[in-house]
Order: structure tokens, then C-alpha cells, then sequence
């Protein structure tokens, strides 16, 4: 199939963003997104100028590295998928492209398509963990129970990818449910219990001092997400943060 | 006596571990937070490298290149972490996972690092699990195993299809905790490009912020590689698309011996290639062949029938069907070793059996599991006299429930439904057993730069079991490595901070900046990509599942003339200062282009079949792999004498005491 693609490009992190259009040619459907933009840039080099610069690393759907706003959705227009995962036969010949990086204040943009997501990284570092050194002279593993359907509630909250999908496409740019994903695995845990009220408290005000909005649940984000992180998590964190600003020890 | 000296402790093997952490030195507290220790990758080695040393006391400086520790590659591993816990009481022992290991990696590992590994898997699964990390459990609350291949137990723990996914943000969570408290000094955007020696010892590297493009000098103590695999040679692997070689290598040319390099793992249950454009292989899990087995027709008519579409495979009768695995391998059946299933899967299709377009694919079909379970189920359910598709409903559910995630991978890649009909696949490049020449105590052979997880070749010989990556990465990165290391720092600790400005670090500096420059000026007309693709193809056609002295010296000598385009004819566009991808992959393909040579000159050394490496000229009257002990028996150990074609062997003998050297059978 044949596209034009119309991309957004922007030299560095305070230069001027502009759209640019292109062409490319005889593009298979069993490409992927991110293959027929690969298809784009060694034209591009061919002619000697800069090719598009992205995100992207596993190209599995894991890593959460690529990220993208394709024709006004987050990782494109197929559900349940990332960018990487998203392939050409959801398109067709002659269409039209648009290709947007993430938008959110919190996430500046670096270059072209490539976004500055190191305030997911600072929330983490706030208390996205349970505090246990890993001299491995911990309890033996099967010495607490956890009821299976604990584990999993955790396990499908544990599985977000950290792309920020959620808050490129939330109107108010939140992350809530990034956050409220962590904060609800270790929440949901016996290990992560004990730090529970601490843990919500600073991972929320972290989130706040990046510059994320907040949530007015419009349920975008769990639409856009590609690991179908349930919004669940966020009436559980906002429990979660409830309980914890009325009991906290002031210290 | 050989330079190699791997420093295995006296003893039993046994009590080699717990004595030699008596016996090392160690660092008082107060001494630890004036040492640095710089951890290149963030994987399951390096992030848990960087927090144990952090908790520990030491200033840590830890480096990846992707935009967060938590994208390292060690994410997208799949099917699970092997542990002798012994949990399902099927005889499961510390031996007896030792003795797989040693065996499946066709006894070219080293006895007392295997023993080591087997000794602290318990320890990681009872660590993780205080972390957080959301292992599959039963509903009696206790830990879930399945089983892998290579192995008569079932000692694996998993997280869905996600497993390694989990265990990476636990070590990641324990990162952030040290980063908060300033403990670790993250880098993220950043790409080592050039190890620092200074007075004969590791003492920092350089470099290049990828996203100002500055070039930075960074000292420390010691340094730790965590680098990951080099798969990404062959161009198409499960790899990452920036998983590279370029921190191993540039530690390998300033005199760190790279070790069997030759040793590369072909993995059977990959998504097969659908064409040119492809820009990397996926991967789906060994834990499939739990439930999925393995065939081609008996006939070629059928295959040709399925080929151009007149036939289905649901439709193909038993009795028409080859399981080759389980007809070759009746004891392992389809949870043989990856480089036995492998090879198995040539064989048939190089034999015209391959049931797609390219000849090149197998099928993995859940039929006959869903059918099973769908009958269990039914019978749980209290269904009685259930129709064949109820059964089948039921049985989608249970194999959902199971592998879920991967079903949905296969489908958005190939769009086919693995639920109705067979998936097909074929085996990729996906993880490397070489790497980077380590003593006991993860040191090579540059005093004070270590190297653990993939980076380095200590564990699994010339073939890995599944589930033992992950082990292995948080094995080294939590339990040894922290511990081996403060032997070496304790004669650091009246040293003082080590200086960034040195003559040697501004030389390594200037070799940096020289490479860039060359690479931005060099305006030739063929991309970075261009030559990544023929260097994959030289070394799939010639260093890849079979090999034999022709085709390894033909490789040789197109490598050596394609790294000459390369630097001829290679356009690198963009600026150096600032974020410029283009730039990046062509500082790593041309080490790539260094490290292809010297794999085949190993694996031309090396004229026996062990494991993934199959020589043609050595196998048995049944087509398998015929090790020759007598000659080689060790580990090959190669020396950068100046060009990838010189390098200088240097060999660690293998001695096993505690096990009996074999042929392998897996019948």
C-alpha cells in the first residue's frame, strides 16, 4: 500500500515542532508500525537528511518504549496493543497518517517523536517499592499464603509497561494509573503492606510535583492502555490515599 | 601454566561457595561510601548489581542506554525462573538442578560457578517474592512451578507469560528505592563507548549522553558490565533492536578476554521471518511445549497441498502427522533442550517439510491440550456427556488462562487464531552462552572490571536450559557478584576518589570522539542498517545452527571485506551533538562487524559439536551432536591482539570432578 504520513519534528528539546509530510511506497500489511517507519528513514538517510527519531526498543510490546500518538490515539487504532504491536493491515492504501509524540507537560519533548518520561522514574523512586535489601536472608517463599485472586488483582496491576500511554491520552494529562498500578500490586501484597500508608502518600505528591493533572474519570486511559490496566486500581489508590492522609503518623 | 586462572576455592563442591565468602575480604561500612562502582546495563544483573551495592554502602553510578533502567531487555523474557526449592516434591535438589545445567550445557561449564547457581536459585525466589514480585500461585496460596525443557522436574516459578517482566521491576523497585535516597546515581540516555584503565586496573568509562551528545568521563573504583548478549550479530533475533555488544567488546579490546564465542542459542519457538523488511524475530515461550507439540507432515504431497493453501492442517489425520520430537526423543519428547528442538526442526524443514511459503516453519499445535483439559474441566464442572466443542470452549479457557498473553502476541503478529488453528514456527537467534572471560568471582581478566548475567560465559556452557537466564542474571547481580566484588575493593579503601582527567581517561576520551567523527564524516551512500543486514546474513548462513570449516572460512573472509565497505561506504547522517539513533547503531555494528570474524574463527577452532554449537563434520551415525572431551574439553578464551583475525587463544581446562562426563541422550 502506498501512505502519506505526516509527522511531527521538532530539532531538539527547545527548538520550534513543525509537521512534515511524506511518502512511502509498497508497504506490506504484515509490517509493523514501527517497520514501515523504518522503511521511511532508510529512504531518508538515502537522501541524506535526518530520519525521524522514536522510541521504541523490545518491539514486542513489552518494554514500553515506544509510545506514539497515531491518528489521535495512543499506539494507534487497534486496542490492547503498543505501537511496536500494531501492524500496517489495520491500514489501507492511500490513507493519510498522523503522527503525534506524547503530549503531556510532564513529558517534554527530546526530539521528533521522542519524549522525556524520567518523571515515571522519579515516582517510582518515591516509594515504588517494598523496602527489603536483597541479602536473601528473607522468610522462605511459600511461608505466607497469598490467596490466588490477591496474586493475580497484583499480577494484572504489576503487568503495566510503564509507556505513559495513560496520560498522553487523558485530557487533564494524569497519571493516575500508572501510579494507582503500583500503589494497588503492592497494596494488594502482604510484603507491601506494611508501607502501605508512606507509599501512597509520597508516590501521590511526587506525581503532583511533576506537573501531571488530575483525574476526573473519564476512563480514557484504561481504553488506550495497552496491558488493560482496570481503572479499579484508581478507586483503590484513591482508598488507599484516603485512609492514609486520616491515619498517617505526622513525623 | 595458562595466564587463565579461574580461582575455583579447594574444597567440596559443596562448600566451595560458603567457604570462599569466609575466607574474602570485605569492606567496612564506613569505607564503602568513599568507594564508586560504576554498573553498565540495568537488566536483572546490572539493576540488581547497582541495588545490592548500593544497599550495601557503595556510591554506585548506574548506566543504561534506554530511557529508563526498566527497559533493559531482561523485560521481555517470557516463560519463567528455574529454583531448586523443591516445591512439588518431585526430587528436586541442589545437585540434581546442577546437574541439568552442567548437562544441558553439554558439560563446557564450569563445575563450581554451576554448582554456586544452583546453591543460591532458592534464594532469589524467596528474595523476589519479599519484593513483591507476583509469582503464578495455586489456590491453596502457594507458589505455581511448570516445566522446561531439558529437565525431569518441575522447579520452574512463573508470572504468566511475563515472568521476566516481573522479576526486572522488582530489581528495578530496589534500584529506585537506592536512587531516592541518592545511593545510586542513575544515567539513563547513556551509552558506554570506552572502558578506562588506569595503572593496569579498570577504573571508569566514557560516555556519550545520547541525548545532549556529549561525551563524559566518568571514574570510579571498579567497573561492572551488565551489558547483556550479542545475538543482534545475525541483524534479525529476539533481541532488542538496541541490545549490542559495544560495552563487552570495547572492555574485550582494551584486554578482557571474550570466551566462546561461538557459543550462541538458536531457540526453537519463534514467530518465523515473513519477510525483508523484518526488523527483528519474536519470540514464544519454551513453556508452550508444555502443552504444545511438535509437527510436520509424514507426507510431501501434504505439505505442498498445505503450502499453497488447498489444505488445512486441522484437517490432516493423526496418522499423517510426524511429532519428530516425540518420535525421535520418546523419554523428553517436546521439552527436549532448545538446541536438540532446534536442530530437529532444520532437519525437517531443510528435508522440504517446512509448512510455509519460505520452507522454513513447523507447527506447534494446542489441539490435542485443549481437548485435555477441555475434558478435565468438563468433568470438574459436573458437565456429563459434553458435546466435542463444548469441551473445546473449555479447553480455550483453561490454555487461555495458562498462556494467554503469548496466544495474543502470536495473533496481532500473524493474524492467525493459535486457538483454532496450529501456530507455526521456527527457530531464531535469541541468546548467547558466550561472553566476556570471568574468574569465580565475576572478575576478568582486567583487574577490577567484572562482568555478570549474559555479558559474561560463566553458566551454561555451550547450551541454556529455559528459565536459567533469569536465574543466572539475579543470581550474579544479587548473591555473588556484591560479595566477590568487596574482595578486590577492600584494597581500594585508602585509594581516594580516582581522578576523571587523567591522561588516560582524556586519551580514551579522544579515541571516542575520533570514532564519532570519522563515522559523521565518512558520507557514503549505504545506511547502517544496510550492512547490519548482510553481516546477519553471513553469519545465519555460516555461524548459525550447523557449521562446518568451508562455509566458517567463507565467513571469515566476507566479514573481513564487508567491515572494509562498511568503513568505505557507511552514511551516518546527523550531528553528534545531540539525539541521533543513526549515529548509535553504527558505533554498534561496527563492533558487531569485529565480533562476527571472531565468532567464526572460534567456532572454526572449535571442530566438535557441543550444544548450539553443531559442527557438521563431528556427529553421530543419528544426526547428533558428537563431542570430542579429549581435545576439547575447555573454555576458549580469546585475546585482542590488534585485529579480530589475530586473536590469540588462551585455554581454561574443564576439570569435572562431581559429574561424569557423557554423551548427551535425551531419549
Amino acid at each position: 500500500m502506498n501512505l502519506t504520513l505526516k509527522i511531527y519534528r521538532q530539532d531538539g528539546p527547545n527548538a520550534k515542532g513543525r509537521m512534515e509530510t511524506y511518502q512511502v511506497a509498497d508497504i506490506s500489511e504484515h509490517m509493523s508500525f514501527l517497520e514501515m517507519l523504518d522503511v521511511l528513514n532508510e529512504q531518508l538517510v538515502a537522501k541524506g537528511e535526518e530520519p525521524v527519531a522514536f522510541d521504541h526498543d523490545c518491539r514486542e510490546g513489552i518494554c514500553g518504549m515506544c509510545s506514539l500518538y497515531i491518528n489521535g490515539e495512543a499506539h494507534g487504532p487497534d486496542r490492547g496493543v503498543t505501537t511496536c504491536q500494531l501492524h500496517m493491515r489495520k491500514f489501507k492504501d492511500g490513507d493519510t497518517i498522523y503522527i503525534e509524540p506524547w503530549r503531556s507537560k510532564a513529558f517534554p519533548v527530546v526530539k521528533d517523536l521522542v519524549v522525556d518520561r524520567s518523571s515515571f522514574d522519579r515516582i517510582m523512586a518515591a516509594g515504588g517499592f517494598v523496602s527489603v535489601n536483597t541479602s536473601g536472608n528473607t522468610q522462605d517463599a511459600n511461608a505466607i499464603p497469598i490467596p490466588k485472586t490477591d496474586a493475580d488483582k497484583a499480577f494484572d496491576a504489576a503487568t503495566c509497561i510503564g509507556c505513559g500511554a495513560c496520560v498522553a491520552t487523558c485530557k487533564n494529562a494524569s497519571a493516575m494509573l500508572f501510579v494507582s498500578a503500583k500503589v494497588s500490586q503492592l497494596a494488594l501484597l502482604p510484603q507491601g503492606k506494611v508501607e502501605r500508608t508512606h507509599r501512597v502518600l509520597n508516590m501521590v505528591e511526587r506525581m503532583d510535583k511533576e506537573g501531571f493533572g488530575n483525574c476526573t474519570n473519564t476512563g480514557a486511559c484504561e481504553v488506550e492502555c495497552p496491558k488493560g490496566i482496570s481503572l479499579e486500581n484508581i478507586a483503590r489508590m484513591n482508598r488507599e490515599y484516603l485512609k492514609a492522609s486520616l491515619t498517617a503518623d505526622k513525623d | 601454566m595458562s595466564v587463565l586462572d579461574a580461582k575455583i576455592p579447594q574444597g567440596p563442591l559443596k562448600d566451595k561457595w560458603t567457604k570462599h565468602k569466609n575466607d574474602i575480604n570485605v569492606v567496612n561500612p564506613a569505607n564503602k561510601r568513599l568507594i564508586d562502582v560504576i554498573v553498565v546495563g540495568t537488566g536483572l544483573a546490572g539493576g540488581a548489581a547497582s541495588a545490592s551495592l548500593a544497599e550495601m554502602g557503595y556510591s554506585v553510578k548506574a548506566f543504561c542506554f534506554q530511557d529508563s533502567p526498566r527497559r533493559a531487555h531482561s523485560i521481555a523474557a517470557q516463560g519463567g525462573i528455574n529454583a531448586a526449592k523443591n516445591y512439588q516434591n518431585d526430587g528436586d535438589s541442589t545437585y540434581r538442578l546442577f546437574y541439568d545445567t552442567v548437562k544441558g550445557g553439554d558439560y563446557r561449564a564450569r563445575e563450581a560457578n554451576v554448582y554456586r547457581l544452583a546453591e543460591v536459585s532458592a534464594n532469589i525466589i524467596d528474595q523476589c517474592v519479599a519484593q513483591g514480585v507476583p509469582f503464578a500461585r495455586e489456590y491453596g496460596g502457594l507458589l505455581d512451578n511448570r516445566s522446561f525443557g531439558g529437565v525431569l522436574v518441575s522447579r520452574t516459578f512463573y508470572a504468566k507469560g511475563q515472568t521476566g517482566q516481573q522479576l526486572l521491576l522488582g530489581a528495578y523497585s530496589a534500584m529506585s528505592r537506592q536512587i531516592g535516597k541518592g545511593k545510586i546515581k542513575m544515567y539513563n540516555r547513556h551509552e558506554m563507548l570506552e572502558l578506562v584503565i588506569v595503572g593496569g586496573k579498570a577504573r571508569g568509562i566514557i560516555a556519550r549522553n545520547l541525548v545532549t551528545g556529549e561525551i563524559e568521563r566518568h571514574s570510579a573504583h571498579a567497573v561492572v558490565l551488565a551489558s547483556g548478549g550479542y545475538g543482534n550479530v545475525f541483524f534479525l533475533s529476539t533481541n532488542a533492536m538496541g541490545s549490542n555488544v559495544t560495552a563487552a567488546w570495547k572492555a574485550h579490546k582494551k584486554g578482557a578476554y571474550f570466551a566462546n564465542p561461538c557459543f550462541t542459542q538458536i531457540h526453537p519457538t519463534c514467530i518465523p521471518r515473513s519477510g525483508e523488511y523484518q526488523s527483528k524475530l519474536t519470540l514464544m515461550s519454551e513453556s508452550l511445549r508444555n502443552d504444545g507439540r511438535i509437527w510436520v507432515p509424514k507426507k510431501k504431497e501434504d505439505v505442498m497441498a498445505i503450502r499453497e493453501g488447498r489444505l488445512s492442517p486441522t484437517d490432516l489425520r493423526e496418522e499423517d502427522r510426524d511429532y519428530y520430537l516425540e518420535r525421535r526423543y520418546p523419554a523428553f519428547g517436546n521439552l527436549v533442550p532448545r538446541d536438540v528442538a532446534s536442530r530437529a526442526a532444520k532437519e525437517r524443514c531443510d528435508a522440504g517439510y517446512g509448512v510455509n511459503d519460505t520452507g522454513e516453519a513447523v507447527y506447534l499445535d494446542f489441539g490435542s491440550a485443549i481437548m485435555r483439559y477441555g475434558k478435565e474441566k468438563a468433568m470438574v464442572d459436573g458437565i456429563t456427556n459434553p458435546t466435542e466443542d463444548v469441551i473445546r470452549e473449555l479447553g480455550e479457557q483453561v490454555v487461555e488462562a495458562k498462556y494467554g498473553n503469548l496466544f495474543q502476541m502470536y495473533e496481532k503478529i500473524t493474524d492467525d487464531n493459535p486457538y483454532k488453528t496450529p501456530m507455526k514456527i521456527y527457530p531464531a537467534v535469541h541468546y548467547t552462552m558466550g561472553g566476556i572471560w570471568v574468574d569465580y568471582n565475576l572478575m576478568t581478566t582486567i583487574p577490577g572490571c567484572y562482568a555478570a548475567g549474559e555479558a559474561n560465559f560463566s553458566d551454561h556452557g555451550a547450551n541454556r536450559l529455559g528459565a536459567s537466564a533469569l536465574m543466572q542474571g539475579l543470581a550474579d547481580g544479587y548473591f555473588v557478584l556484591p560479595y566477590t566484588i568487596g574482595d578486590y575493593l577492600a584494597g581500594d579503601i585508602r585509594t581516594g576518589a580516582i581522578p576523571n582527567d587523567s591522561p588516560e581517561f582524556m586519551e580514551a576520551e579522544k579515541q571516542v570522539r575520533d570514532q564519532i567523527e570519522k563515522l559523521l564524516k565518512n558520507n557514503g551512500s549505504k545506511s547502517v542498517d544496510h550492512f547490519h543486514r548482510r553481516l546477519g546474513k553471513i553469519m545465519w548462513d555460516h555461524v548459525g545452527m550447523a557449521r562446518n570449516g568451508e562455509g566458517l572460512k567463507q565467513a571469515i573472509a566476507e566479514i573481513r571485506s564487508l567491515r572494509d565497505e562498511f568503513w568505505k561506504d557507511v552514511r551516518v547522517p546527523g550531528k553528534a551533538n545531540g539525539l541521533n539513533p543513526e549515529l548509535e547503531k553504527a558505533g554498534r555494528v561496527a563492533d558487531f562487524l569485529e565480533l562476527g570474524e571472531l565468532m567464526a574463527l572460534d567456532a572454526l577452532h572449535r571442530s566438535e559439536s557441543c550444544g548450539g554449537h553443531f559442527r557438521e563434520e563431528s556427529q553421530t551415525d543419528e544426526g547428533e551432536a558428537l563431542r570430542k572431551d579429549d581435545e576439547f574439553a575447555f573454555v576458549s578464551a580469546w585475546e585482542w591482539t590488534g585485529d579480530a583475525g589475530e586473536a590469540k587463544l588462551h585455554k581454561e581446562e574443564l576439570t569435572f570432578n562431581d559429574i561424569e562426563l557423557k554423551q548427551r541422550s535425551y531419549k
